[in-house]
């Protein structure tokens, strides 16, 4: 536990003097802040920018940062010398993943503020962003962990991370698109952001995020067997 | 001395390449040991095999009389590392990077600051590591390695790219952790630190060991030519051979004055290496 804590406080510290993480953290709740109380189209649903902006938060911003946080740690050797002090890669990973979840839910509190929901209702958005979030962060955790560079993993997050992160809003625009994007955890998290404020929950929506965990959580192993922590 | 590392017909491959072939060596407490030999040796490999990040292939490895391949929280808190790629956060100052270190071995702040002011880096602790010198971040470096007072010291070309008077200082601090009683495990291409600073030293190459013996004793070994070589004043230059003969002709030269310089011709390590191998260290 206490390797976590150091972990996560240099995590903490890290961050906020890295301005290309930060920006990442900081960019969607601005966003949403900005067109939310700028842009008023007529017939354009209630909170539109708000679920919008929250899915793509939950899709992009944890993904990105953990993989390139790991990738950057494996090519500059401090993974290996925290390796090499006894940090097991279990207490790594929990120390930089609680640190990159709390940021990102402290950008989704900042979304959430914008929406203007009820208590529950802003419980509720903050449970169902906490889910997305995670599933995000074991898609990068498995990044990360299967780059040896940070070159290496800007290449394959870029590609995931639109694609995952723009299924929600494309799904709104083409019929077959939004039938594929059901499969995905952030499309799910779209589709209940918008019923946040009835605090309805279909069960199979919960499956699809479960799934997409599950499968997120094969390829780390995949990827840390293959190429370890080091 | 009591063996704190034991290799024993150690070898490893990654693949079909077999990057450390049949490896035997014993090095004990309070030893300076120094693994030389070019890049891509096995260098890296070794340690990190016996830090017990790598488990070998074939062979036996010991640290601190423990398979390294089953090294616990108690074994890990006497090594102290410090890789030739700094292995610091650039972005966090050199006290915030001591400070993580000194969270993660239990320490108090006031170590990291009298560590500082050891290493010299007190009055640019809160510089990032990004800003500082190449001289400061090895220091700060070898700051972190030693800061839970280890017992073995594993490091990885300690005074590489170093001016003359930071390398002389991180000798020193070298120096006082061996009189400390820790063993330090030091790879380095530097012949010069190998033949000042180490007790035994062990030639690599391709994976296989080539010499383990203290640096005297491997020059002595190569001396083929065991010659004396003397350069007079007037610019005149003779090669003897060392028995008797040179005896009486050098005490000779010397009561006339004549003699500027006397070398004798024993190898260096270096030259060694490249007798043993055809190519040179770096």
């Amino acid at each position: 536990m206490n390797n976590i804590c150091a972990i996560f406080k240099k995590q903490m510290k890290d961050t906020f003097k890295n301005k290309t993480i930060l920006i990442q953290f900081v960019m969607f709740p601005v966003l949403t802040i900005l067109m939310n109380s700028a842009v008023k189209i007529d017939g354009m649903p209630e909170r539109f920018f708000v679920n919008l902006f929250a899915a793509m938060y939950a899709a992009m911003a944890p993904l990105t940062s953990i993989a390139a946080i790991i990738a950057e740690e494996k090519e500059k050797n401090t993974l290996r010398v925290l390796r090499m002090s006894n940090v097991k890669p279990h207490e790594y990973l929990l120390g930089v993943g609680s640190s990159v979840w709390l940021a990102c839910m402290l950008g989704s509190a900042v979304i959430c503020a914008a929406g203007n929901y009820g208590l529950k209702a802003s419980l509720f958005f903050m449970s169902v962003m906490a889910a997305g979030i995670l599933a995000s962060l074991l898609i990068g955790a498995a990044i990360g962990t299967g780059s040896r560079t940070q070159m290496t993993a800007t290449s394959v997050t870029v590609p995931v991370m639109m694609i995952v992160s723009f299924l929600p809003m494309l799904a709104t625009f083409n019929e077959t698109i939004a039938q594929i994007a059901e499969y995905v955890y952030s499309q799910q998290v779209s589709c209940m952001l918008s019923q946040a404020d009835s605090l309805h929950v279909e069960g199979f929506r919960l499956w699809i995020i479960a799934v997409n965990m599950g499968i997120a959580g094969i390829l780390f192993r995949a990827a840390y067997k293959k190429c370890g922590l080091a | 001395m009591n063996p704190v590392i034991t290799v024993e017909n150690l070898s490893h491959s990654f693949g079909d390449h077999l990057v450390l072939k049949e490896i035997t060596l014993r090095i004990g407490e309070g030893e300076i040991f120094g693994l030389l030999g070019p890049s891509g040796a096995g260098k890296t490999t070794l340690i990190n095999i016996l830090t017990g990040q790598l488990a070998q292939t074939e062979g036996l490895a010991e640290l601190l009389g423990k398979d390294t391949r089953k090294l616990t929280e108690r074994e890990h808190r006497q090594i102290g590392t410090m890789l030739d790629n700094a292995g610091l956060y650039e972005r966090l100052s050199a006290y915030e990077n001591l400070s993580f270190y000194a969270d993660i071995y239990h320490l108090s702040r006031g170590t990291v600051c009298d560590l500082l002011k050891r290493f010299g880096l007190y009055e640019a602790r809160k510089t990032p590591v990004a800003k500082l010198s190449k001289g400061m971040t090895n220091r700060l470096s070898l700051a972190r390695a030693l800061m839970n007072d280890a017992k073995v010291l594993f490091l990885d070309e300690p005074t590489s790219g170093l001016d003359p008077a930071t390398m002389r200082e991180i000798h020193a601090v070298l120096k006082e952790q061996k009189e400390r009683g820790a063993t330090i495990f030091l790879t380095t291409h530097n012949m010069f630190e190998a033949q000042s600073l180490c007790d035994k030293v062990a030639l690599l190459s391709e994976g296989s060991l080539l010499e383990y013996a203290s640096p005297a004793d491997i020059c002595k070994k190569y001396n083929r030519l065991n010659r004396i070589e003397i350069s007079f004043t007037d610019g005149k230059k003779v090669s003897l051979e060392n028995n008797g003969q040179a005896a009486s002709l050098l005490k000779e030269y010397l009561e006339h004055s004549q003699i500027e310089t006397i070398h004798s011709t024993e190898p260096t390590l270096e030259t060694v290496f490249i007798e043993l191998t055809g190519k040179g260290l770096d």
